[in-house]
């Protein structure tokens, strides 16, 4: 297999998962530091992400849209409110659970790639099918963000752009539930950038992962089901769009 | 105004205080035993001359049998020389009534009137004793203090052959008896060694030496040869008993104390650059960790128009400063430290006065070299630095590539998960830098086992001269060589089980141009308690005639087997003796030459002589042995071999001996701070992909399993290496413990080697615990977000 069937995505109007939604928040707020040097990085946010969409958080940046992503994620905690994943509460998880939750249900992209300079392309994605519990093949992640080609070569061999593939081949292969991607593209061309959120847009479809996705540029908001605008740590307004915009068509 | 770089610098600082202090600790150790062993160095030497100087130390001493006094005008008038003092000295025995054993003294003369010309005492107490009075005496302050006595006193003392009561009127030290060692031992023991000083005219009585002397203390002019004075002395002296004059460096105590101080200048040479080359490589490592982090700040401050000085000073303070600082702490603990030693030096060379003194050479000498073998370190990471252009340095780097590491072992990785194929390829991607980490740990070890085959060397030097070599309970030696008449009265006292015959003889030995000075060591074929044994614990055979030679004493006289070996004796007729050498052999201990006791005696013209006997007796009987011992006019003297040995025990515990506890204690440190520092900057290395294996849902064990994987790879790679380099290092160390006058064994134990082992294995557990903390309190976010 050597793409998806992109004619499904280009028809939808929005994958329609809509059981139970992904993550419900209520009240969620993180403050950084006491007292009088207190900053609020988010003010009490109540959202509901549903399964299966592709969803963008925009805004400046020091909006909190990174913070909120890193606490849906796991990565971070809120100071107060209560975030859910599905029926389970992310607040009261310890450390432990939080490490499986990532482990078996989140896949991160980061800006940066994070790859292991020291394991191949293939290797930096079976580094995560090793321990998913049911994880795709490392072949197929790769093939399905079109780098079947260059499985043994070391980050240091790949580009920008292919290394941003097969970081998102990476975070695909556990198949999971969630994908978040921070600012995925931020430091790709246009060109490749587009190859990017192409593959994005090809797992959420294919996959039915509900995407993710922090970004500061407006435009990639068309390609998104659900587009929520952030601004001082506060939600300003969440647009549902009715039509995706296929990521090639995307102003850049 | 702080400029900004200088806040960044004191952040830095704090950033990496755990490294700083790792390597500031390692620069103060090795400052530490540069000033300290200077200090002490200093100290001694200075203490030692100035003592020398005001009391009139001799150079030449010239023992004789007898001769008139007139002949000191003979010995003045010979060339070179300055000044004269005859003198009398003899043996005596010392009983105090808590001891049922007799302690062997020296009694030594006087002048009628006034103070000695040479070899003058320091009058720690009481007065000097009164003209004319034959009852009054000076007493070795070691001995009194060690007996509770004190002038005013009364004390009883055999001198040739008669009791007599005396009464002490001071007590007193003198620059020749500095190391006061009982006769015929190596270590002193204050309890079991005394001097009496005592007017000529009472101590000639006691001796038979009215109008004559027994010993010639001489100076030599300045500028005078003293090879040439010591042969007028002793071709002046050769009718009336010579013995052979030496010089004041064959002085036994000043020949302890050379070598003690020799032996503080070899540690103070050789052992602080150690020290401070692994800082360099430390400091190296670290700076240079920090300024790969940091390219993106460097090339920010250059496009700011910053210059490769500035920046360069910037990181070139954070050396001086971790430099400084610990050369500071370490001339701090040196000072501490040196004095701490000089008072254990107090206890065992006796001078009447020992400040500890500083060498401020060594400030300088030890700060500086910090400061420069720092700088060398950072010099290379700050040549990096200088190459970063502002653009090249504002792109985040490369991943660093690992193309090449690939194929290393490409069949083996197969079968590795990815987290040990993370591990695998790090090490081999740049295997002189994972080696280099495993040579630096491995050094550690190696110093921890030098170190700990050194004590256990002490521990086999003393079991082997005290239990292998020695197997008597006791040891007599006589007032002069005696027949074998007296050994069977030694061995018809009830409780002696059996009385074996030794034969001393004080010789000088000669090969053409090398001389040693020493003894023969007479020993029945069959020896028994007084054994000689080499270094396969297998007895030496002596066969008639020939002397054995230890391979030490054969190499110092450049002299093999089959060879002739002049023998000039230096008792009783001191015939010159051509005698040859049947036999070399790895002694195990010391430098002896030994021969068979009949042959040695046919050679001297002596048969059946002996100058004392190893006893075995029955414990039990040991008061009625020692009571009929000291009825016996001969009995010179009577060593006690546990007495000797507690003695030992106790030198090489508390005195020089001591410093090897110093060393472990270092070597202890240096391996921790070489571990450390290789776990911290693996870890900081890696601190972003670690972030990103929690991020995927890594657990912590996983996660430091990465980290401290690599770690016990290169700790692990660093035994056998360690093993290796501990074997060798043990044999250099075992050389500069060792003296003239006492050998160090490199006494190899599996116990060393393991125990040293486990101080690394223990070292990195702890440092591993340390990064793992740190490692599970990363902040996954801002780890994620540092570019690298």
């Amino acid at each position: 297999m050597t793409s998806l069937d992109q004619h499904q995505v280009e028809a939808g109007t929005g994958s329609g998962h809509a059981t139970m939604p992904s993550f419900t928040t209520r009240g969620l707020t993180k403050v950084y530091g006491e007292g009088r040097s207190a900053v609020y990085a988010l003010r009490g946010v109540d959202l509901q992400i549903p399964s299966g969409e592709i969803v963008v958080l925009l805004g400046p940046s020091g909006s909190g849209k990174t913070t909120l992503l890193n606490i849906l994620g796991g990565l971070d905690r809120c100071t107060s409110g209560e975030v859910f994943f599905r029926d389970r509460n992310l607040t009261a998880m310890t450390d432990a659970e939080l490490t499986r939750y990532r482990r078996n249900h989140v896949g991160f992209v980061f800006q940066f790639y994070n790859l292991m300079p020291s394991l191949t392309a293939r290797e930096n994605v079976e580094l995560v099918t090793e321990i998913a519990a049911r994880p795709l093949d490392a072949a197929e992640a790769l093939a399905l963000v079109g780098l079947k080609e260059r499985t043994d070569h070391f980050p240091a061999q790949l580009s920008g752009g292919e290394q941003q593939r097969v970081a998102i081949a990476r975070a695909i292969a556990k198949q999971p539930d969630v994908l978040f991607c921070d600012e995925p593209t931020g430091a790709l061309d246009s060109q490749t950038g587009r190859a990017v959120l192409r593959v994005l847009a090809d797992v959420n479809a294919r996959l039915g992962s509900t995407v993710l996705m922090v970004t500061h540029a407006a435009s990639t908001a068309a390609m998104a089901d659900r587009v929520i605008h952030f601004a001082d740590g506060e939600i300003r307004k969440v647009v549902r769009n009715r039509t995706r915009l296929p990521p090639e068509e995307i102003e850049w | 105004m702080v400029s900004p770089l200088d806040r960044k610098l004191a952040r830095d600082l704090w950033r990496i205080k755990g490294q700083a202090a790792a390597i500031g600790a390692v620069i103060a150790v090795g400052v530490m035993l540069q000033v300290m062993m200077s200090g002490l160095i200093v100290s001694l030497g200075e203490t030692r001359d100035a003592y020398y100087s005001r009391y009139r130390m001799a150079d030449i001493f010239a023992p004789l049998t007898r001769a008139p006094d007139h002949i000191a005008d003979r010995l003045a008038a010979q060339p070179g020389v300055s000044t004269v003092q005859t003198r009398v000295t003899g043996r005596a025995l010392i009983h105090i009534p808590t001891q049922i054993l007799p302690i062997q003294a020296r009694a030594i003369s006087l002048p009628d009137l006034g103070r000695p010309a040479l070899n003058d005492v320091y009058l720690a107490d009481g007065r000097m004793p009164e003209p004319g009075r034959r009852d009054e005496i000076l007493l070795l302050r070691s001995f009194a203090v060690a007996h509770g006595l004190h002038p005013g006193e009364r004390l009883d003392a055999t001198m040739n052959g008669a009791r007599r009561s005396f009464r002490i009127v001071g007590l007193a030290q003198s620059p020749e008896f500095l190391y006061p060692t009982p006769p015929g031992e190596f270590v002193p023991d204050d309890a079991r060694f005394a001097v009496i000083w005592m007017r000529r005219a009472g101590i000639a009585a006691a001796f038979d030496m009215k109008g004559a002397f027994n010993e010639a203390l001489l100076t030599l002019a300045r500028g005078a040869d003293e090879d040439a004075v010591l042969a007028a002395v002793d071709r002046v002296l050769k009718p009336y008993g010579g013995s052979g004059s030496y010089a004041r460096a064959d002085q036994l105590s000043n020949r302890y104390l050379s070598e003690e101080i020799g032996g503080l200048r070899a540690i103070a040479v050789g052992v602080p650059p150690v020290f401070l080359a692994v800082a360099a490589f430390l400091l190296y490592i670290v700076i240079g960790r920090m300024v790969q982090a940091e390219r993106e700040e460097i090339g920010l401050l250059k496009a700011f128009g910053y210059g490769n000085t500035r920046i360069g000073v910037h990181y070139f303070k954070l050396i001086l400063i971790i430099a400084t600082v610990g050369a500071g702490f370490g001339c701090l603990g040196g000072i501490v430290s040196g004095r701490g030693m000089v008072i254990v030096y107090t206890h065992f060379f006796k001078f009447p006065f020992l400040v500890f003194q500083l060498d401020p050479a060594s400030f300088v000498s030890g700060v500086t070299v910090s400061i420069l073998a720092a700088s060398a370190g950072g010099l290379l990471v700050l040549r990096r630095v200088f190459a970063l252009t502002p653009s090249e340095a504002m792109r985040p780097p490369a991943p660093p590539s690992y193309r090449h590491s690939g194929r290393i072992g490409a069949g083996l990785i197969r079968f590795l998960d990815q987290p040990s194929r993370m591990i695998w390829r790090r090490l081999t991607r740049q295997p002189a830098r994972m080696l280099g980490a495993s040579f630096g740990i491995a050094s550690g070890m190696a110093l921890s086992a030098g170190m700990l085959t050194i004590y256990a060397g002490f521990d086999r030097a003393i079991e082997l001269t005290f239990a292998v070599l020695d197997r008597s309970k006791l040891k007599v030696s006589f007032v002069h060589p005696v027949g074998e008449k007296t050994l069977l009265e030694l061995a018809r006292l009830p409780g002696v089980d059996r009385v074996e015959p030794v034969r001393y003889v004080p010789v000088i030995l000669r090969n053409g141009q090398f001389t040693r000075r020493g003894a023969l060591t007479g020993l029945p074929r069959q020896f028994e308690l007084n054994r000689a044994l080499d270094a396969d614990m297998r007895p030496i055979r002596l066969t008639g005639g020939g002397i054995v030679l230890s391979s030490v004493l054969a190499r110092l006289l450049a002299i093999r087997a089959g060879e002739t070996l002049r023998v000039e004796v230096r008792e009783g007729r001191q015939p010159v003796l051509e005698i040859p050498v049947v036999g070399i052999a790895e002694t195990l201990l010391g430098t002896p030459a030994y021969m068979d006791l009949e042959g040695l005696n046919r050679k001297l013209r002596e048969p059946g002589r002996v100058s004392g006997a190893a006893l075995m007796i029955d414990e039990a009987r040991r008061d009625d042995i020692y009571r009929a011992l000291k009825g016996m006019p001969v009995v010179a003297g009577i060593s006690l071999k546990d007495q000797a040995r507690r003695a030992f025990q106790k030198m090489m515990d508390q005195g020089a001996g001591a410093t090897r506890f110093i060393m472990g204690a270092i070597a202890f440190v240096i391996t921790f701070g070489i571990v450390y520092n290789a776990a911290r900057i693996a870890y900081a290395e890696r601190a972003r992909d670690l972030a990103s294996l929690r991020v995927m849902g890594f657990t912590r064990a996983e996660t430091a399993y990465v980290l401290l994987g690599e770690l016990a790879v290169v700790t692990l790679m660093a035994l056998p290496l360690g093993t290796v380099m501990g074997y060798f290092l043990s044999f250099g160390l075992a050389a500069l413990f060792s003296t003239d006058l006492y050998q160090i064994p490199a006494y190899i134990q599996p116990a060393s080697f393991g125990q040293a082992m486990l101080v690394v294995i223990g070292a990195a557990i702890v440092s591993g615990w340390l990064v793992k903390r740190d490692l599970d309190r990363t902040d996954l976010i801002s780890a994620l977000k540092t570019r690298e």
